[in-house]
């Protein structure tokens, strides 16, 4: 697996996304590096989902680059070698690169290996906790059932493959501390349960980043504590780098290694959270005005 | 005292909101009815149309309708209020279990003795009737329904025009057998082939469509279909249809009264039951694959893939899995069955037109699939039992001419009686016969799910 040596995994260049007239990311550039939690954070309406939809293939960028690798950070170099190329990406034994803007998002998942969560959660209600995990396996069993063929027969290989995904399925939910409602309905579950699934089903496809949006939306203080332990937790034994979105400060403070900060599609901060907590120009994106601003407008009108 | 007082107001509000309730239903079965049973047309002698009238039928009909929804809203539905009536909702899982364990097997065996069981009940005479109309028609159609059910119930992806997979399998199956003189058992595949091929056709436009678009897109794709079958006159002939096609051997002995027919070679008197009965099997087998790949594919990453695509595709996008040629192989495997289930059709009848592939027989079968319960083998088998032999049975009921007289006919009314049955399924079973939904994988125990909480055939 990656070591946390503190190499790039994501870097964001020049992002801009328009909808019509309307910027709503503009000229964004920020990197999330090997096995650390990056949280992107702003006002409503400041661009970040929209950040995740690029980086995730939901939407295609009106401009710039965001190139995801794994492996030997050496093949960082073939960068500008692959943007002229033309082509998605390149695999080699010793490590892969991609281009995600140039990539459908089922591909994003599928070979650049990014996982991503919603806001608003999206779980197949339906169908058993499970079967949301196994259905998150979906491509490894797929070649194992050979397209379906050799799963139709029955043979071995299948057999045996859809054992270790249940297995794989079983250790996630284990550490999600949802075994004991394995086979319930994923729809029956409670808020912050359903939230845990999402991640674990979004852990089931063995990703290299993986992006929640708002993970502790709707979580109560405890819960949300517990989720805060087991995402440091999982960043640590699984060297995995994440990229977050989140309005809880307890969160975004406690378990968030580095973050960016977008107001009206702009990056107006970028550092490490102590030093974002001081930022003048983040407190007044977030409050209107700095203080001192404020202080002067009161006494002007005689507060 | 003052309990009496209380009660006497609320039963006479109760008998007037009957007697009103029963005045507004009658008013409406004879909106309903005046057209569609008071007046009927009769071509006399001279060939011209009178128009006669039928009053008392009509208000026959009336009248016990609005008796009994008068029972309804003066006894049954205080009590429905209450919840005394209530359906019980825990009981259908166990219900469910029953059915797997008991009733699939007992079924299964009933299917396969059906035509010995015929044979001795009415006789080697009448028994062709019973296994050709009753058993090889419904079969088909639970074999269609269960074909259906991939792409509806499964990928949750309405298709309104599935009877064009149906007519592709017939016409290959006619044309390919008359023109090239090739047999039944190497048709067969190969017209399934073909009408997965248009399955995956019809798939493409339509793969950013959802719900009722798709649905209008499909219907459309049927009419397309039925309409090239008419007017392709130099190919299909038309209105005319495809006569004399040939009928499938057993490994080359043909089911005929000629010397080497399968009476002569095994040295019994010649019958057409021979022939009915082996259909019958052949089209048994046929459906048994169909339930066969289901449950399988259920089971497998694609099926469930499938379901995973019915209740959110964004989620499906988001974990990797291509879409696309997700809805492709719904389309196609839906499609596959239909045109074997086609080619089997043609073979049978040995003449097919235009006329059998009309959307009434989509209609017939979404609707097989959605009594039935959507996603569910057994759901869709019992409502096919019952929709295909109902209408049979309704040709047999010939007592009733004797009370509503020898002008009657009782199959006219069986749009009548399907659009009740539908009604009253939907009212009492919103979600199907059977409305649970059996995990494909459980880790400790396998939990029926309520229906209530899949997303039905909105993809």
């Amino acid at each position: 697996m990656t070591a946390r040596d503190g190499s790039t995994v994501l870097r964001v260049e020049h992002l801009t996304m328009r909808f019509g007239g309307l910027v709503a990311v503009d000229d964004l550039s920020f990197e999330v590096r090997r096995g650390t939690i990056t949280a992107l954070i702003g006002p409503n309406g400041a661009g970040k989902t929209t950040v995740f939809n690029c980086i995730t293939g939901f939407y295609r960028p009106t401009e710039g680059r965001i190139a995801l690798q794994r492996g030997d950070p050496a093949v960082w170099q073939g960068l500008e070698a692959l943007t002229d190329s033309g082509q998605r990406g390149v695999a080699r034994p010793e490590g892969a690169l991609f281009l995600l803007e140039r990539m459908p998002d089922y591909l994003v998942a599928q070979q650049a290996r990014v996982a991503r969560t919603f806001q608003n959660i999206r779980l197949f209600a339906g169908m058993t906790v499970l079967e949301n995990l196994l259905v998150a396996q979906h491509n490894p069993l797929m070649l194992a059932s050979g397209y379906t063929v050799l799963g139709l027969l029955g043979l071995p290989p299948y057999a045996a493959a859809e054992r270790a995904a249940l297995e794989k399925a079983r250790h996630w939910l284990e550490r999600f501390n949802l075994v004991d409602r394995a086979d319930d309905p994923a729809g029956e579950l409670p808020y912050g349960a359903q939230r845990r699934l999402e991640i674990a089903r979004a852990m089931c496809t063995d990703p290299v980043l993986l992006c929640l949006d708002e993970p502790a939306a709707g979580l109560n203080p405890r819960e949300s504590a517990e989720l805060n332990e087991l995402l440091l937790v999982i960043r640590n034994e699984c060297a995995l780098s994440m990229l977050l979105i989140e309005h809880d400060m307890s969160v975004v403070m406690n378990i968030s290694d580095h973050v960016v900060v977008l107001d009206y599609g702009v990056k107006i901060a970028d550092g490490a959270p102590e030093a974002i907590r001081n930022d003048p120009k983040v407190i007044g994106a977030y409050l209107g005005v700095g203080d001192e601003e404020v202080a002067r407008v009161e006494a002007e009108v005689g507060l | 005292m003052g309990a009496a007082q209380a009660a006497g107001p609320r039963i006479r509000t109760r008998l007037g909101e009957a007697l009103r309730d029963t005045a507004l239903t009658a008013l409406v079965a004879l909106g309903v009815f005046l057209p569609l049973v008071g007046f009927e047309t009769i071509t006399d002698i001279n060939n011209v149309l009178i128009l006669t009238t039928r009053w008392p039928l009509l208000f026959g009909l009336v009248g016990s309708i609005a008796a009994v929804r008068f029972f309804y809203a003066l006894v049954l539905a205080p009590r429905v209020e209450r919840g005394a009536l209530r359906l019980p909702q825990r009981a259908s899982a166990t219900a469910a279990n029953i059915l797997r364990n008991w009733f699939i097997p007992f079924a299964v065996a009933f299917a396969i003795v059906y035509p010995m069981l015929v044979v001795l009940a009415v006789g080697f005479g009448g028994a062709v009737r019973w296994v050709d109309n009753f058993g090889i028609q419904i079969l088909i159609y639970v074999m269609l329904g269960w074909g259906l059910n991939i792409v509806v119930g499964l990928a949750g992806l309405l298709d309104l025009g599935y009877v064009a997979f149906y007519a592709v399998g017939a016409y290959s199956y006619a044309l390919l057998a008359k023109t090239f003189g090739l047999s039944f058992w190497i048709l067969l595949p190969l017209a399934g082939t073909l009408a997965s091929f248009w399955g995956i056709l019809l798939g493409f436009p339509v793969l950013r469509l959802r719900g009722d678009y798709l649905a209008i897109v499909t219907l459309a794709f049927g009419e397309i279909i039925r309409l090239i079958l008419i007017n392709w006159v130099a190919l299909t002939n038309g209105y005319a249809g495809i006569g004399s096609i040939p009928r499938p051997t057993l490994f080359g002995i043909p089911f005929n009264a000629s010397d080497n027919g399968f009476a002569a070679v095994f040295g019994l008197e010649f019958s057409p039951l021979y022939r009915v009965v082996f259909l019958y099997y052949v089209i048994l087998a046929l459906a048994l694959v169909t339930c066969f790949f289901n449950v399988r594919l259920r089971r497998l990453p694609i099926g469930r893939a499938w379901e995973a695509l019915r209740e959110d595709e964004i989620a499906c996008r988001s974990l990797g899995i291509n879409t696309t040629n997700t809805k492709l192989t719904a389309f196609a495997m839906g499609a596959m069955f239909a045109g074997f289930a086609g080619s089997f059709f043609a073979a049978r009848q040995g003449f097919i037109s235009p006329e059998s592939f009309t959307f009434l027989e989509s209609a017939t079968i979404l609707s097989i699939v959605v009594l039935g319960g959507m996603g569910s083998q057994i759901g869709v088998a019992i409502a096919a039992v019952v929709m295909i032999g109902g209408t049979e049975i309704m040709r047999q009921l010939t007592f009733l001419k004797q009370i509503f007289g020898p002008t009657f006919d009782p199959t006219q009314y069986r749009m009548l009686l399907f659009g009740l049955a539908m009604v009253t399924i939907m009212r009492w079973r919103p979600r199907g016969l059977i409305s649970t939904r059996a995990p494909s994988v459980f880790l400790k125990k396998r939990r029926n799910i309520s229906v209530d909480l899949v997303t039905e055939g909105r993809g």
